[in-house]
């Protein structure tokens, strides 16, 4: 790479200075000016954060009694593996995450396709109204489809109910609510499903013509072509289905009213941490369920990350 | 769209061209139908949003009630009112009005002819299907806008939506600058903990934050909501450090040879090259400050005067659960402007989703 140009003329702001600067200096300077925001803020409100959080997680701080605060050591990491509550949330957040996290994957590949096809007209319309809904305010949406899965006076249940088959009590159902919030999901598909088309877009043509003419047909071509060349973007809408999915939070607050009902089924991690923290103000305890999820959440993406390559390493070999 | 006629559709099943351009047509408009079919089911809950928002609370407990805003159909006879059922005599299926109801039979008058002999009818009238008009309550609004102070709300989120998103787009146009077209010692180093910052949850991070601002007696007002997007924030500094790169560097160099210093190239090249870019920026941190829900939460829960309509709204769900007619209007109104803008603006937005996905 050529150096940057911009390091090339002395304008007029550097010519008073007493020590001509190199130019790379001089460009190094710039760039630290402009990133500079960035740098403040991530001392602010990340790093710094980051430091106290961890310290905070080691004593058994509370915003009300900030006066009282002392280390404890490890106490609240050993608290948390007896905790029944945060095992309830840890249970609740990976059931719900086997369930949404195919069911979104599927439905936005499946709505990309769709909405993709070479012989479908008025795509553009189509995307947009998928896409809309992430647009509403997840409150507003969790309201809409309260009602709409109602058991007596929601739309779904009327309709199960003309086949003669009884429709689940949706969300009063410690079965049923996971299922519920996935259908609720599927509103959230709109970002996953516009970078699949993308994908789609950027598989060669010349591919699937060859897989035609050696007889592939369409679920052949799908897993033969598609999927493996759309492997990377569908690596990206993974890991970001799944951070979401444990850091699910306004759905499920608004559902109940932070309360995780029915029977803590809905009490997923993020909001056993709320509670935690900001209802009964247990700082120290919160940073530690914090630390938690984030542990989850890395150990998860770093295994997802590791699960990629091994199937790169292994695309070359006839399965 | 004029691609549909590709030569690997073609089928040896039939060679006639008839045959083959009916076939065309049938799969295409099959096709049509299912993607309609796919797209009105998982939109299907904004229409029952929608017309329960238009309802009478009593319709919604009536069992048999039509799921279109509906009253049951009444009319007059001699002065007074009486409903109107439907009533199935000799094959027939007839409005009436009951106007004598009795245990097995009761006596029934034609609405649109009151003069007519009056009808009487063999059977239990309870087991009949009562006739319901159209009828859409929009009083329902009226209530959910004065009950939430709706005009307050949206000022509150518009103001907070509005001055976070100048800091965050601001700000990120600076760093994405830097990143783009300085080279500085870590820059690597740094552009990679950016990016790393994506992936870390904010709880982490959000616990001391909250003590930070609770000591600095930010706790109930909008500073918490906003001063921190100043900062720039990963996502957008992300796609638009893309974006810029994709500038030819030959306009900054002729700007610097006219004596312009980076700010200036800044201001006058590489912002007006990327206006899709800012756009997308633009609506995506808008969108996010007004639809967020978590931070208003933490600090005003407790401060009606100051909320957005996110926490409002959650809070009147909480308050009026048990009358859904209300929560789905105050559901319409939540929506309204965040949609309304999306379908201006959809172009821009979308291609912003591609950007941050796909290149990376």
């Amino acid at each position: 790479m050529a150096d940057s140009p911009l390091a090339l003329p002395a304008t007029p702001r550097t010519r008073r200075s007493r020590w001509t600067l190199r130019p790379s200096t001089r460009e190094a300077i710039w760039g630290f000016i402009f990133i500079g925001p960035w740098l403040i803020g991530l001392a602010l409100f990340v790093a710094g954060p980051i430091v106290a959080s961890l310290v905070m997680s080691l004593t058994n701080f509370d915003l009300l009694h900030a006066g009282e605060t002392r280390f404890i050591g490890l106490d609240n990491y050993v608290r948390l593996t007896k905790d029944p509550l945060v095992a309830q949330s840890l249970i609740a957040t990976f059931k719900f995450a086997l369930i949404v996290i195919p069911v979104t994957m599927a439905a936005s590949l499946g709505f990309a396709l769709l909405l993709n096809h070479p012989h479908l007209p008025a795509k553009g319309a189509l995307r947009t109204l998928v896409y809309m809904p992430i647009m509403i305010p997840l409150v507003a949406s969790t309201m809409v489809w309260t009602g709409f899965l109602n058991t007596e006076t929601g739309w779904l249940n009327k309709f199960i109910g003309l086949f003669g088959v009884t429709a689940p009590d949706w969300f009063n159902s410690e079965v049923w609510v996971y299922p519920a919030l996935t259908l609720m999901g599927l509103w959230a598909i709109g970002n996953f499903m516009i970078i699949n088309i993308a994908g789609l877009q950027s598989v060669p043509t010349e591919l699937y013509e060859a897989a035609r003419m050696d007889g592939a047909g369409w679920w052949t071509q799908l897993r033969r072509v598609t999927i493996p060349l759309m492997s990377p973007v569908l690596l990206y809408n993974l890991v970001i289905v799944l951070i979401a999915t444990f850091q699910y939070f306004t759905q499920a607050y608004t559902l109940t009213n932070g309360q995780g009902d029915p029977n803590n089924a809905t009490l997923f991690i993020n909001l056993e941490l709320f509670r935690e923290a900001f209802v009964f103000s247990r700082m120290g305890y919160g940073a530690a369920i914090a630390w938690l999820l984030f542990a989850i959440v890395l150990v998860l993406t770093l295994a997802l990350f590791a699960f990629a390559r091994k199937r790169v390493y292994y695309a070359g070999g006839d399965r | 769209m004029s691609g549909t006629r590709s030569r690997t559709q073609f089928t040896f099943a039939d060679r006639s061209p008839i045959a083959r351009s009916y076939r065309r047509y049938l799969a295409k408009a099959s096709l049509v139908l299912f993607a309609v079919i796919i797209v009105s089911a998982l939109l299907s809950p904004l229409l029952y949003m929608v017309t329960t928002s238009f309802m009478q609370p009593s319709q919604i407990a009536t069992p048999g009630a039509p799921i279109w805003p509906a009253k049951p159909e009444v009319g007059t006879f001699e002065g007074r009112e009486y409903p109107i059922y439907n009533v199935t005599i000799d094959g027939v299926t007839r409005h009436l009005m009951l106007v004598q109801p009795g245990r097995e039979s009761s006596v029934f008058v034609d609405p649109s002819d009151p003069t007519a002999t009056k009808v009487e009818w063999q059977g239990r009238w309870r087991t009949l299907e009562q006739s319901w008009q159209f009828s859409p309550l929009v009083e329902n609004y009226t209530t959910v806008w004065n009950q939430l102070n709706f005009p307050r709300l949206l000022t509150n989120t518009f103001g907070i939506a509005f001055l976070s998103t100048i800091g965050a787009v601001c700000s990120s146009i600076l760093v994405a600058y830097g990143f783009a077209r300085f080279r500085f010692p870590g820059r690597n180093v740094f552009f990679f903990v950016l990016l790393g910052t994506i992936i870390l949850p904010n709880q982490v991070t959000l616990l001391p934050q909250y003590v930070i601002f609770t000591w600095l007696g930010w706790n109930g007002t909008w500073l918490p909501l906003i001063v921190p997007h100043f900062f720039a924030n990963a996502f957008n500094v992300f796609l638009l450090r893309q974006y810029f790169m994709t500038i030819p560097r030959d306009l900054d160099e002729a700007a610097m040879i006219d004596g312009a210093g980076p700010f200036r190239i800044l201001r006058t090249i590489i912002v007006p090259q990327s206006i899709p870019a800012i756009t997308a920026v633009t609506l995506f941190h808008f969108f996010f400050a007004w639809n967020d829900f978590f931070v208003p939460l933490l600090y005003l829960a407790n401060k009606p005067e100051l909320q957005p309509l996110s926490i409002g709204i959650q809070q009147y769900n909480a308050l009026y659960a048990s009358q859904p007619t209300l929560i789905q209007a105050s559901a319409v109104l939540a929506m309204a402007v965040p949609v309304f803008i999306f379908f201006i603006a959809q172009r821009a937005f979308m291609r912003g989703v591609v950007v941050t996905g796909v290149e990376k």
